[in-house]
Order: C-alpha cells, then sequence, then structure tokens
C-alpha cells in the first residue's frame, strides 16, 4: 500500500513557489492544462485557481506530494484545504521586496493557526544584488529566534534540498521531543 | 395533502416543476444519505437556498466568490460579529467594498450552485412547509424556475453518462503512475477538486471520500472522472474493497484545527527518516 505524505509551499505572489517545487519534483514539465480545463469545464462558473504540484517518490511504499498555494490572496480560503494533515510548510519569501513581507508574515500566521505543524521560512532570491540579509529578514518579519529563517534560491536545486531537509529535521525533532 | 416523499420517487426536477406550475410558497426541507439541504419560493420562484452544515453567510458567499479576502471576513467578524446579512451587506456598500450587484450576483451563484448538486440526490427524504420561510435577516434573491429546471435536467444527462463511466464507488484512485504527457503543475482545479485531490488514495474509495467531502454519489463522480480524464489518476480496486471510512474532515473556521492525529509515532519517524535519505539523495 503506497502511503502518501504532503507538505506545502506557500508565500505571497511571486515569491519562487512555483520554482522552488519545479527544482526538486519529479513530474515533467508538459502542460495538461487544456485537458482538465475542459474536465472542469462541466463545473462551469466554479472559481478555477492555478496549482502547484510536485512529487518525489521515496520507494515503493512512501511519496511525497509538494503542494504550492496560490498566489492570489482572493483564492486564500484554498489554504485550509491544502493544509489537511500536512507534514510541514514552508513559507517563500521574495528578500528583494520588502513591500512583501508584511503579507508573508501573514501568510505564515494563517497557515499556523489552520495547522500547528513545524515550518521553515525561506528567504528566496539570495542570489540578487538586492537582497535583504538574513539578519535584517528575521527582524522585519519579527521571526522568533527559534524559528529557521534560510538562504534559499528557487531555482537552484542545492539550495532547495537544503530548505527541504532543514523542514524535516525540524519536523523529526518536534516527533523526538514529543516522545 | 402534504407534500413529502423521497426523492427515489419523485426526483428534484418533479418538484421544482410541480412548485413552478403551482406557483407555491414555502420551504422544501430535504435530508439526503450524507447532507440535508432547504429551498424557500415565493410565489413559484426560488427566493433562498441552503446546504446543511456549510457555511450560507454573506461574508463566506462573498470569500468564495472572491469579493473579499479571509483578511477582510475576518475584521468584518470581529467588528460586527451579530450582524444580519442585510445588515452586512448595506455595511459592505457603505464601505465601498462590494456593490449591490455583487451582492445578488454571489448570492444567486451560490443558490443555484446549491440547487443544481439537488439534481445529483437519488435519494433523500423531501419535505414541503408552506409556512416556514427564511427569517427576515436573509437576503432572498428571486430566480426563475425555468432555466433552472432546463440546466438540472441537462447536468443530469451528463451524470447518467458519469454512472456508465464509474458504476462502482467502491473503486479507489491512485497518482498515475507516469502521467501521460501530463504535468499537475499550473492546472487549474476547483475549490471541490481541491478537496477530493487531497483525498486520493488507494485507501479511500469514492463512496468515503464523498462521505468525508459531505459530496453526492455524482459529485464526487463528476469531479474523479475529470481527474482520471486528465490522466493524473488512475483507478484502483482496493483489496478485498473494504474501505476504511475516512475521518469527518474538520473545518478551521472557528479555531485552529488539531493535527490529525499521529498513527504511530515510530512509523512517523521512520517515514520522515526515509524522506530525509532521499532527499539528500536527489
Ligand atoms: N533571481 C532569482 N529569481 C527567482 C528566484 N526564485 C524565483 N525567481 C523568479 O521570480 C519570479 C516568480 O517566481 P515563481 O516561482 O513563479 O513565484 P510564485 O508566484 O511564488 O510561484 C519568476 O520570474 C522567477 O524566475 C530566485 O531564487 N532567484
Ligand atoms: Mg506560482
Amino acid at each position: 500500500m503506497q502511503q502518501s505524505v504532503k507538505m506545502v509551499v506557500t508565500g505571497p505572489f511571486n515569491s519562487g513557489k512555483t520554482n522552488f517545487i519545479r527544482s526538486v519534483s519529479e513530474i515533467d514539465v508538459v502542460s495538461t492544462e487544456r485537458k482538465i480545463t475542459s474536465a472542469a469545464e462541466r463545473v462551469k462558473d466554479q472559481t478555477t485557481v492555478a496549482m502547484d504540484f510536485g512529487r518525489i517518490t521515496v520507494d515503493d511504499e512512501l511519496v511525497l506530494y509538494l503542494f504550492g498555494t496560490p498566489g492570489q490572496k482572493r483564492f486564500d480560503f484554498m489554504w485550509e484545504i491544502l493544509s489537511e494533515g500536512m507534514l510541514g510548510f514552508v513559507v517563500m519569501v521574495d528578500s528583494t521586496r520588502p513591500e512583501t513581507f508584511r503579507e508573508a508574515k501573514s501568510i505564515l500566521e494563517t497557515f499556523r493557526a489552520y495547522a500547528p505543524t513545524p515550518y521553515v521560512v525561506a528567504a528566496n532570491k539570495q542570489d540578487l544584488p538586492d537582497a535583504w540579509d538574513l539578519d535584517d529578514l528575521r527582524i522585519a518579519l519579527r521571526l522568533d529566534p527559534t524559528i529557521k529563517l534560510l538562504p534559499c534560491v528557487a531555482t537552484d536545486k542545492e539550495k532547495v534540498k537544503t530548505v527541504l531537509l532543514e523542514l524535516l529535521y525540524a519536523i523529526l525533532a518536534e516527533m523526538e521531543a514529543a516522545t | 395533502m402534504p407534500l413529502k416523499g423521497n426523492l427515489r420517487d419523485f426526483s428534484t426536477t418533479n418538484l421544482l416543476n410541480l412548485i413552478n406550475l403551482a406557483k407555491k410558497t414555502g420551504t422544501l426541507l430535504i435530508e439526503g444519505p450524507n447532507q440535508s439541504a432547504q429551498m424557500s419560493f415565493r410565489n413559484g420562484k426560488l427566493i433562498y437556498a441552503a446546504m446543511g452544515h456549510e457555511d450560507g453567510h454573506l461574508a463566506t458567499v462573498l470569500r468564495k466568490a472572491g469579493r473579499l479576502t479571509e483578511e477582510q471576513v475576518r475584521v468584518l467578524r470581529a467588528r460586527a460579529p451579530n450582524a444580519t446579512d442585510k445588515e452586512l451587506g448595506l455595511l459592505l456598500i457603505n464601505a465601498g467594498y462590494v456593490s449591490q450587484s455583487d451582492i445578488l450576483n454571489s448570492l444567486r451563484h451560490h443558490m443555484l450552485e446549491i440547487v443544481y448538486r439537488l439534481f445529483t440526490w437519488a435519494e433523500g427524504m423531501f419535505r414541503f412547509e408552506p409556512t416556514l420561510m427564511p427569517g427576515d435577516d436573509k437576503i432572498t434573491v428571486p430566480i426563475e424556475l425555468e432555466n433552472v429546471i432546463i440546466e438540472g435536467s441537462r447536468r443530469m444527462q451528463e451524470w447518467a453518462h458519469l454512472v456508465e463511466e464509474l458504476p462502482n464507488l467502491d473503486m479507489a484512485f491512485k497518482w498515475a503512475e507516469r502521467p501521460n504527457a501530463a504535468n499537475i503543475r499550473n492546472m487549474n482545479l476547483s475549490a471541490d477538486e481541491w478537496r477530493v485531490v487531497s483525498y486520493i488514495s488507494p485507501k479511500n474509495s469514492m463512496r468515503a471520500m464523498a462521505k468525508a467531502l459531505g459530496m453526492s454519489d455524482m459529485e464526487i463522480r463528476k469531479i474523479c472522472y475529470g481527474l482520471l480524464q486528465a490522466g493524473l489518476v488512475e483507478l484502483v480496486r482496493p483489496p478485498g474493497m473494504v474501505t476504511r471510512p475516512l475521518p469527518q474532515p474538520q473545518r478551521p473556521a472557528d479555531s485552529a484545527r488539531p493535527a490529525p492525529p499521529p498513527p504511530d509515532r515510530k512509523q512517523q519517524v521512520s517515514i520522515v527518516t526515509k524522506l530525509i535519505a532521499r532527499i539528500r539523495s536527489l
């Protein structure tokens, strides 16, 4: 019996969620947009939103799914659905755009309220010259010192791996603390 | 003569036809296997509809229609916790958040979605109460039944086709091994499709998912069929066809909901350890 577990990648629009998932997912990039649209057409008039979805197969018995949340604020009702049963979540922040920090923080708090699972914050776009330093970001986002804030470049697989691993370590630590 | 019976014998189409022709006023209460619903009519026009446990407050309807954000809804709940739909509507219009036609269109859409779902109910006890009407605090929107009946019938034909395609509700799905040229990214899913997606597993039969999600047989069929057609999922027959009931989905609306119960700490640690090893090796 195959078991699947889920982690959620969230953050403001344009923070790098799609690229983050793309960097590690094993699913090829071939669009089924047209197909699924026609399948969903029967659900006429219903709001539809784009979905980021990645997969990492561990073995025959275990698969990890990465779900990216819809970027637009008006679809935030999707978040509660996505947060159901997740192992943990990553909050992506565009380190070059301080005008989005407040929204990132508010998304973080919303998810935290939906599911009190471990999470990490990824300071994305650290390759750009305008990127804020981690120390400054931590202050701007008012992050508790116990929360992991990690440098990230969503297009760089190694950086993405590190973020996911840090999240998994946090999950493991919490499990061990609970026993 | 009291208008009551079972949808098995007298369908939603039949009922709406009758209400339309007899220009009836009152409320139709329906008790289905997984959900209950009510529709109110004045002089043969639909004016109000609500689905059992679903939150039909104006703020929620406007949020789902994309007219208000979650944040705005939270602020409204905090500032005017006891406002009726009518009071809230006025407040929103005066504050310039939405227009009157935004409100009426969103409510109309919300009502029609409920009514079309009722067409999919193959069974359910119904009863017509001529004296029962929605409270004064509710906003009613009159809708002619003719078009509703035509659209409902069209959908029913589609559903007959779906039953042929997916006759057995004990079937379950798994994610396609190799999504045939499929990319699950950037696809567009409705809210209900998202809900189903998060339950896709060989352990969850369509029947179990429908129960957990408060969907009718037809609703779950329609969504699963869409995912199947898109090549995202494959049919599986669960071993022995026995299905474990799913936990009822918890609504986080009122408070932070607890995380799903960890099945077994040791098993969970082993899963996370495996994930760590796998990601390191990527
Ligand atoms: N330089 C740089 N650009 C990035 C990085 N991550 C994302 N981008 C760019 O930022 C934009 C938004 O990224 P996307 O993944 O679509 O963001 P989403 O809206 O959160 O899914 C795109 O133009 C990306 O190419 C990064 O780490 N470095
Ligand atoms: Mg994106």
